[in-house]
């Protein structure tokens, strides 16, 4: 009786993984879910994604040369961009030579400032994220796949704790709504899993593209907590944990968002 | 300048209606929105969209500030004969743009 | 149903002078007149899809479309859109004919609150047909700070 119930047992348990490598058993959601069909046909359909207009934007830029190198992206990484594919969904990451991580934005303009030696370009401008919209775009449809690093380990913790810490006025983490909340509802709108699957995307809210620090800056915005400054360490670790936790998501750049 | 994304059959069979549609990056501030400083933004939006068929008007639209920033625009057009598709927005502080298609009836 | 005895009736529609601040259902009526003058405007032939629940006001995909054969004799002149609550009431004037082959305009809208939607269609013998659509927009939770 005892060895049955093992046996049936373990044959549950191998059933299980078995669906969790195809991906059934997966029980996280991308904002995508939680959208309408209009807003899916929105994002799905390259004419109609308005984020595209960054990708056709951030390919011009690819193109031109910069800074007194007067390289371009391409002469180095090649005219259509297909060598980009992969890089977007192993950001934040640590650069060779150095020893804290970046995030994608942050490795094109350390890929400005050495290579090409220009000036970085402000964070949120739109040739910085017409640029991250274009390398990103080369991941779309793959799953994201943070690099295994043991030295991104103590930022990851870092991540993980600043997404628990309870702060701002309202006294909420990060975690409280999209851990917890996540799939009810706060005031009309369906509480997202907090998967950043598709940045840098198109948010109807903020009629343009932005990056996920953007984002976050808005949460902590959301809960009256004081939003760190751009080039704060804090939005990479926090960047670094919310791709872990979404490690293996299917990559929508440019995403439409409400 | 590569603002502009347009989707529309590169060949059509004679007498076919086909669907364009075209998407172009603008703000369409409204002109009734206050700034950071408190006064309010000028307004600056797209009027117009034309769209001709080897020079002959076929479609018109007049927009407002109710249009969406990045405005989009798709209507039908039955496919007369091969050549040109034109697209003109124009606007608020002289906005001026123009792109073409070229289309085969067959 | 205030929108619908508008639509059915003519007479009883009061003319403001001026436009106010904000679109209301008055200024709407007006916006439609100025576009319809007297000419009766009937519901039917018009087909507005908008989602019922709007995830965000800033963009709302909109597509107008009328029944018509789109030929010379017998077509779509003008498919016109307005709204009663954003800042103005009219939100687009699109002019069609015969070389469009059907008589359908897709675009994407500014909502600023729960409100009805008209379309109306203007045929080439000089008749109007409309629709109207009540939509729902939701308000984000979190919104963000002018920076």
């Amino acid at each position: 009786m005892m060895r049955l119930r093992i046996g049936l047992c373990l044959a549950s348990v191998f059933a299980a993984s078995l669906a969790l490598a195809q991906g059934g058993t997966d029980k996280r959601r991308s904002g995508y879910q939680d959208m309408g069909p209009s807003l899916q046909r929105m994002q799905d359909d390259g004419t109609s994604n308005p984020g595209m207009l960054f990708v056709q934007l951030g390919a011009e830029a690819w193109a031109g040369p910069a800074g007194a190198a007067n390289k371009a992206c391409a002469d180095c990484h090649g005219a259509s961009g297909a060598t980009m594919k992969g890089v977007a969904l192993r950001y934040p990451a640590i650069p060779e030579g150095a020893d804290t991580p970046v995030d994608l934005e942050g490795r094109i303009n350390l890929c400005r400032t050495t290579n090409q030696q220009a000036a970085p370009l402000p964070a949120e401008s739109r040739e910085l994220l017409a640029l991250a919209a274009f390398v990103a775009h080369q991941s779309r449809g793959q799953p994201i796949a943070p690099p295994d690093d043991p030295r991104l380990a103590p930022f990851l913790d870092r991540g993980a704790a600043i997404w628990a810490l309870r702060q701002g006025q309202l006294n909420l983490s990060c975690a409280t709504c999209h851990d917890d909340n996540a799939g009810k509802k706060l005031a009309g709108v369906t509480i997202p899993e907090a998967h950043p699957t598709g940045y840098p995307v198109y948010r109807l809210e903020w009629q343009t593209l932005g990056s996920l620090k953007r984002r976050l800056r808005n949460c902590l915005v959301g809960i009256r907590a004081e939003s760190y400054a751009y080039d704060s360490m804090e939005y990479v670790m926090l960047e670094l944990f919310l791709m872990e936790r979404a490690r293996g998501m299917a990559f929508e750049a440019p995403a439409v968002r409400p | 300048m590569a603002n502009v994304l347009i989707n529309a059959p590169k060949t059509a069979k004679r007498g076919e209606v086909i669907e364009i549609k075209a998407l172009i990056l603008h703000p369409m501030e409204t002109g009734f929105r206050p700034g950071t400083n408190g006064s309010i933004i000028a307004r600056n939006i797209i009027e117009r969209f034309t769209a001709t068929w080897n020079g002959d008007e076929i479609f018109r639209i007049d927009l407002s500030p109710a249009i969406a920033a990045n405005p989009f625009v798709s209507f039908f057009a039955v496919a007369t004969d091969s050549g040109t598709v034109g697209l003109r927005w124009s606007g608020d502080e002289g906005f001026q743009v123009e792109e073409s298609i070229a289309i085969t009836v067959e | 149903m205030d929108r619908r005895r508008f639509l059915a009736g003519t007479a009883t529609i009061t003319l403001l002078p001026f436009a106010s601040a904000w679109a209301t259902p008055e200024s709407m009526a007006a916006a439609i007149r100025r576009i319809v003058g007297a000419a009766a405007v009937r519901r039917g032939r018009v087909t507005l899809d908008l989602p019922p629940l709007i995830e965000n006001g800033n963009t709302v995909p909109l597509v107008v479309s009328v029944e018509s054969p789109m030929t010379a004799a017998d077509h779509i002149k003008a498919i016109h859109v307005f709204n009663e609550k954003n800042p103005q009431p009219n939100v687009f004037s699109a002019r069609l004919g015969p070389r469009n082959g059907r008589a359908v305009v897709g675009t994407r809208i500014k909502l600023g609150d729960s409100q009805t939607i008209v379309a109306i269609a203007e045929t080439s013998s000089g008749e109007f047909w409309s629709a109207g659509a009540d939509v729902i927009v939701t308000l984000a939770a979190c919104l963000e700070e002018a920076s």
